[in-house]
């Protein structure tokens, strides 16, 4: 895969930016005040954003140009200014406020020294990656009757050319020209009165704009599509919940696929030389009740394997059959290259929400490894296939992992250098489930049943879908995050480090092994990725729940993370 | 007679002791709900709104439909229009309920979330203040409207924050009833100094306590070489003091403590 580039290609890139700096010094040397010259040209390529520079996206470490960095989803970046022994140098340079209420999930592109970032509920910015400075914003507003179950998200643009694209809360796909903000054109993708809604950040895919959809708590019935970068035109959708006549229609009964969910709300992967995309689906419809639908119900809580040209099912690994417990499978594919017991091998990893670690063979789908990384109860174990044995808990008994999962759509990291795996766990947590009838109105909420979190005492505080005020009243008794570095030969961790508080922070890790996280505390953290000891850490004060970036503008390495409102990013004291 | 009914009336009671002009947990005077509506709203409650404001009602920053504390509503009628139209910004939907499914929804929130029929008896709530005071001793702990020590937790408003139940499961069996933050806390530091006190906030790196001197303290836990939590409440049960009756009296008053200052 390309993006396990050798130290090389970096410096292949800067050598070029020094060829610039050298032309900046014989402008200063001839009396010109080359300043701003300077800082224009060191911007690099800039615009436009080809489909080959995206295919290549390791060999420009100084930039961020997809949801997960490269198509392999490794958010690994063979930037290496900042080291382990420099980095308590670091501070922040510069911090960009948002004034819109509730979590910020947003995941910034960088291109050459400018960042594209979103906010609630569907802002673009394009603001200097150097000072923070704004060039232009964009704002959406999404049809009044919008509805999303978990917050007003949006997790970021995708780039294509000299064009930005931007999936929205009422279901449409707007083109927006890069250079000035302005749409270009403007698709309804899905139904916002079914209430379907786009929260993922798009993916290129060569000349198409990959997204999903969400509305898993809505009875919808999920799907992906492929769209034409030029004209908004759809060129292919695989139907999450396949209906009469598509493979896979047999594991439901009756109607049931109709509302079957199979949201689709986290950015997926791409291996350019099996020309296969691969996404994760989340849970089936209605949430809470598995015996309302009985049947493994395809394709949700699975990952599923596209041909990125036509969207043609080429195989897909189901996590939950037939689940009862809200273990969306919408994490990110972490595609890498290993020696699996002594042949090369092309290899997906994925921590699920259900509680288990997994390692398939990304050719077949073929199932190598399965692990349980926190306490599970709803299955006693996975079969030789991968299949869970299912343990369903007696009514008014806890099941665990809980409702948010065992890890969930926080972007985990592998490093090719130390052939670990990074992800956040949520530890010690429980639900009781409760599972009732459901009618499928459209619209509106069809979650059979519910859950209430265990707590030592009843009506104790909870821990919810996000961070509940600055004052943690619901304490480790209810569940406590943990920073995982899994070995993926084994499935067992290297090492663990814990959290009082439960996190949904995403990882970052770089050539300098170096691994950046954060959590719902508002602690900024550098971690030793060989080891997991603490080397830095900054109180943000405020909930991480997106993974950093990285990113260099002339010649200096930058990290950005977003912690409650407000997104800040730090560099090296010059000093 | 059912308790919620009780319940209802006595919350109801309950209102005229309160501030006025304040959001509160229970019935405002322009409704006035029934078991049926509060049990009813239990169940949409789980349905509909539980996803996103979680069982306890506190899921959304800043609003704790449990305890009354809204953004924006303050009457019946603003939660309804809330609740109908959604807050698109905040990617609230609107709900399209029947008016006695909305009904049924306002209930269970004005009913603070308890409509379970625990059988507990309620007293007068003038003996109960004097029992708080003394034969009971509640008041060598805990502090109400700016009198008392605060090893304890403050109850001024513990009638509006915490259930009927909740309260009555704390009088009778403090152990099973605390709740895990306000365990007490014991650290010594790596220089031989010892902290006792009762947790207020902790993180991964530090915790946050009021000590035994009323201090407002702060530890950063690599600084400590021990560091233990209590399990077990400092508070002796209410049964070892009080007869039945007295603990109804001392229940009722505490359902007078709405806070409000």
């Amino acid at each position: 895969m390309a993006a396990q580039t050798s130290p090389l290609a970096r410096d292949g890139h800067t050598r070029g930016t020094g060829r610039l700096r050298r032309i900046a010094g014989v402008l200063s040397l001839a009396g010109v005040v080359a300043l701003g010259t300077w800082t224009v040209m060191a911007q690099g390529q800039g615009l436009p954003v080809t489909a080959a520079r995206i295919l290549n996206a390791a060999a420009e470490p100084q930039n961020w140009l997809t949801y997960n960095g490269t198509y392999n989803s490794q958010r690994y970046s063979t930037l290496s200014q900042i080291t382990p022994q420099n980095v308590t140098r670091l501070e922040s340079k510069w911090v960009l406020q948002n004034q819109v209420f509730g979590a910020w999930q947003s995941n910034p592109i960088v291109v050459d020294g400018v960042m594209y970032l979103t906010e609630r509920p569907n802002d673009v910015m394009a603001v200097d990656a150097k000072t923070g400075r704004m060039f232009w914003l964009y704002r959406w507003a999404p049809a009044a009757d919008a509805r999303v179950c978990c917050g007003a998200n949006n997790r970021g643009v995708a780039i294509l050319g000299d064009t930005l694209f931007m999936g929205t809360l009422d279901g449409h796909l707007i083109a927006i020209d890069a250079r000035n903000g302005k749409p270009l054109w403007n698709v309804t993708v899905a139904d916002v009165k079914l209430a379907y809604s786009i929260t993922l950040a798009p993916l290129i895919i060569k000349d198409k704009v990959v997204v999903g959809v969400g509305g898993g708590e809505f009875g919808i019935r999920g799907f992906i599509a492929a769209f034409d970068p030029k004209t908004g035109k759809e060129s292919w959708r695989f139907n999450a919940v396949p209906g009469p006549g598509e493979k896979g229609h047999d594991t439901w009964q009756g109607d049931h696929w109709k509302s079957g969910g199979g949201s689709v709300w986290v950015t997926g992967s791409y291996d350019p030389e099996l020309n296969l995309t691969y996404w994760g689906i989340g849970n089936p419809g209605p949430d809470w009740n598995p015996f309302q639908r009985p049947g493994d119900n395809l394709y949700t809580d699975s990952v599923v394997a596209l041909d990125a040209d036509t969207g043609e099912l080429k195989w897909h690994f189901q996590f939950t059959p037939n689940d009862g417990y809200d273990y969306d499978s919408v994490q990110v594919p972490v595609l890498a290259d290993l020696d699996w017991k002594g042949t090369p091998t092309k290899v997906m990893m994925w921590a699920n929400r259900n509680g288990f670690f997994y390692v398939l063979d990304r050719r077949t789908g073929k199932f190598l490894l399965g692990e349980p990384f926190v306490k599970v109860n709803w299955a006693s174990g996975l079969d030789a296939n991968g299949r869970p044995i299912q343990t369903r808990q007696p009514a008014g008994m806890p099941t665990y992992p809980g409702n948010q999962g065992g890890t969930n759509w926080y972007p985990p990291s592998f490093s090719p250098r130390t052939g670990l795996f990074y992800f956040s766990a949520w530890e010690n947590y429980g639900t009781i489930y409760r599972a009732e009838e459901s009618t499928y109105q459209p619209g509106r909420n069809f979650s059979g049943g519910g859950f209430t979190v265990v707590t030592p005492v009843p009506g104790a505080p909870t821990i919810g879908i996000g961070r509940r005020g600055p004052i943690n009243n619901w304490t480790d008794e209810v569940g406590n995050g943990a920073v995982i570095a899994m070995d993926p030969q084994t499935g067992k961790a290297k090492w663990k480090v814990t959290q009082f508080d439960v996190t949904d922070g995403g990882m970052l890790t770089t050539a300098t092994d170096l691994l950046f996280t954060g959590g719902r505390e508002g602690y900024f953290h550098a971690l030793d990725a060989r080891t997991g000891a603490l080397l830095w850490k900054v109180n943000l004060g405020g909930q991480i729940v997106m993974a950093p970036v990285t990113y260099q503008v002339e010649g200096k390495q930058y990290v950005s993370v977003i912690a409650g409102s407000a997104f800040f990013t730090f560099a090296l004291r010059e000093n | 007679m059912r308790f919620s009914s009780v319940l209802s009336l006595l919350l109801c009671g309950g209102l005229l002791l309160a501030a006025p002009g304040r959001a509160l947990a229970q019935p405002t005077a322009d409704h006035q709900y029934t078991t049926e509506d509060i049990q009813a709203g239990s169940r949409l409650y789980a349905g509909q709104c539980a996803l996103c404001h979680g069982a306890n009602g506190d899921g959304i920053n800043g609003v704790d439909l449990r305890r009354g504390v809204f953004r924006r509503s303050v009457s019946d009628d603003d939660l309804a229009r809330v609740i109908t139209t959604g807050i698109a910004a905040a990617g609230m939907p609107s709900f399209k309920f029947q008016a006695p499914e909305l009904t049924a929804v306002l209930a269970y929130i004005r009913a603070g979330f308890d409509p379970s029929g625990t059988p507990v008896k309620v007293g007068n709530p003038e003996r109960g203040r004097t029992l708080f005071a003394g034969k009971g001793a509640c008041a060598t702990c805990h502090r109400v409207n700016g009198v008392g020590p605060r090893t304890a937790p403050d109850l001024s408003d513990i009638g509006a924050v915490r259930t009927l139940g909740a309260l009555q499961r704390s009088l009778l069996d403090p152990t099973s009833a605390m709740l895990p933050i306000n365990r007490p806390l014991r650290a010594v530091t790596k220089d031989g100094r010892t902290v006792r006190g009762r947790r207020l906030n902790e993180d991964t790196y530090t915790v946050q306590l009021i000590d035994d001197k009323e201090q407002l303290v702060s530890l950063t836990k690599s600084d400590l070489k021990e560091y233990e939590l209590g399990k077990t409440s400092p508070m002796p049960a209410a049964t070892k003091t009080l007869s039945a009756d007295e603990i109804a009296d001392v229940l009722a008053y505490l359902l007078t403590l709405k806070g409000g200052l």
